[in-house]
């Protein structure tokens, strides 16, 4: 019995915590389209969630169009199909890899960061400040947070794809001696616009998540230290699992 | 006036607020006390709705905002500034951006105007030429005073202290002390104090309210707060030994 009634509370806490993630989104969403317009803020996360997370994106491309090609090169040699690398290499990179990669590279190094600064400002009572100031916190801090990443990570993700080729190109071609025009030849016959369109359909919901729920696991921190290093620690493991669980979903639908 | 009806109001499982009655004069400084843990903080809280009370209402100038939220909220909030326990300076900000930070988010004042009301607040804080520095770089006791010169430079009416000379030294909380005080009096403010700095408040409020047990055991003037016959109120107040009230000779246990 009392098992059963701690199913059942558990059921009760996390549907309370989603509508509570739920109502917090929204809410920011519809400050968002009231005045004044944080332009300034959202150009100012467009630099600390994109710009910044440049290199660790390209890093991480690089390096995954190159053990990709190099993978690929060695199994599909094994078929005499070496002449498809690039399409290989490219439609991996772009329908899946890119998305997911670069979302998570984006929550461990952007996502992580938010909820801490975020988590900072509950603690010092720098939320509370900026609400006796009449100003609302979920327009001034989580709005535009939501607005830079979504725009930010579908970059990201495209910067991801185009440099994440090349690495595979490098590796394929100039390491491999592989044949540059079938690469390339392979690329444009394979990739189609859905596949684009369905990384950039992934990259946006990811960057939403990413955002959403770093944004929420700060705004909520519990008024300690520990509290603090805790909220940091769910935020990135939740987004996590939850681009991976949702990449899933995407991906049988958009199949 | 601030005026709080029955406020109650229970933390996770335990009940602090347990029916406050609470009238606060316009243009006095009112300081509240209580033994820790007593939700002096709490009560602080619901005056300038960052808590909403679970019953009760919280009335400031005709208007109950004991259920309001959002925008109608933030209407009467632009009647308050508040200056916290550890001053919540914004620490991305300097000093100068974090005074200028209410007139350009709430007034769109800019250039000039903005420069000159800040330093003006500055000065008056005694921070003048301190603009450039990041709160980590300052004292306790300055950034008290940067808090509250960003407190008062959009000229609010009301203003609300949480223990504004907590971890301070004694020169440096009777300085803050003198700080609110002068405003207080130049710029004719209600200011609702929390403190535990007694016998010191009693020389600088104007009204004294105890909490005890949740609820407002005894409000009056500091000089008739001294008078009380209850023997708990009188040990907590005289435990520090001499208490000089406002306008009024020593008293003492």
């Amino acid at each position: 019995m009392e098992g059963i009634a701690r199913i059942g509370r558990y059921t009760i806490d996390l549907t309370e915590q989603m509508g509570r993630m739920m109502v917090f989104v929204l809410s920011s969403f519809a400050w968002l389209t009231r005045p004044p317009f944080r332009v300034y803020q959202i150009v100012k996360q467009l630099n600390f969630i994109g710009y910044k997370s440049t290199f660790v994106v390209v890093l991480t491309a690089v390096f995954t169009g190159m053990v990709l090609a190099l993978q690929g090169h060695y199994t599909l040699r094994k078929f005499g199909s070496e002449a498809v690398l690039g399409s290989a290499v490219a439609l991996s990179i772009i329908r899946e890899l890119g998305p997911v990669l670069a979302a998570l590279m984006v929550t461990a190094r952007a996502g992580s960061a938010m909820t801490a600064e975020i988590g900072i400002m509950r603690i010092t009572e720098q939320i509370d400040a900026l609400d006796t100031m009449a100003i609302n916190p979920l327009q001034y801090l989580i709005g535009p947070k939501l607005v830079a990443s979504l725009i930010a990570v579908p970059l990201l993700v495209a910067l991801f794809d185009v440099v994440g080729i090349y690495g595979g190109y490098v590796v394929g071609v100039q390491l491999l001696n592989g044949n540059e025009g079938a690469y390339w030849s392979s690329i444009e016959s394979a990739v189609e616009w859905k596949d684009v369109y369905g990384g950039m359909l992934k990259s946006i919901s990811f960057g939403l998540l990413i955002s959403w729920v770093c944004c929420y696991k700060g705004f909520h921190t519990k008024h300690s230290a520990e509290g603090l290093g805790t909220a940091t620690t769910e935020a990135v493991v939740l987004s996590a699992v939850l681009i991976l669980v949702w990449d899933y979903f995407l991906t049988s639908v958009l199949l | 006036m601030i005026k709080l009806v029955g406020v109650e109001k229970t933390l996770g499982k335990q009940p602090v607020l347990r029916g406050v009655d609470l009238t606060i004069p316009t243009g006095k400084l009112t300081t509240i006390i209580g033994r820790s843990g007593e939700g002096k903080s709490v009560l602080l809280k619901h005056i300038i709705g960052l808590m909403q009370p679970d019953r009760g209402e919280v009335w400031i100038d005709g208007t109950n905002i004991a259920r309001l939220k959002g925008q109608a909220l933030n209407e009467v909030r632009k009647k308050f500034a508040m200056l916290f326990q550890g001053a919540a300076l914004f620490d991305s900000m300097t000093v100068f951006e974090n005074v200028a930070f209410p007139l350009r988010e709430k007034l769109r004042l800019k250039g000039e105007i903005v420069t000159r009301r800040v330093e003006e607040k500055l000065e008056q804080v005694g921070l003048k030429g301190m603009g450039h520095k990041f709160p980590a770089e300052l004292s306790g006791g300055m950034r008290k005073r940067a808090g509250l010169a960003r407190a008062l430079v959009m000229e609010p009416e009301i203003i609300l202290f949480d223990e504004p000379t907590t971890g301070l030294d004694p020169l440096m909380a009777k300085a803050i002390h003198d700080l609110i005080v002068a405003m207080q009096q130049q710029f004719k403010f209600t200011a609702v104090m929390v403190s535990h700095e007694i016998p010191e408040i009693f020389g600088i409020s104007d009204y004294v309210a105890m909490l005890k047990h949740g609820r407002i055991a005894e409000m009056a003037p500091s000089n008739e707060f001294v008078k009380t016959t209850d023997e708990e109120i009188r040990e907590f107040i005289f435990v520090a030994g001499t208490v000089v009230p406002k306008g009024l000779p020593t008293a003492s246990l």
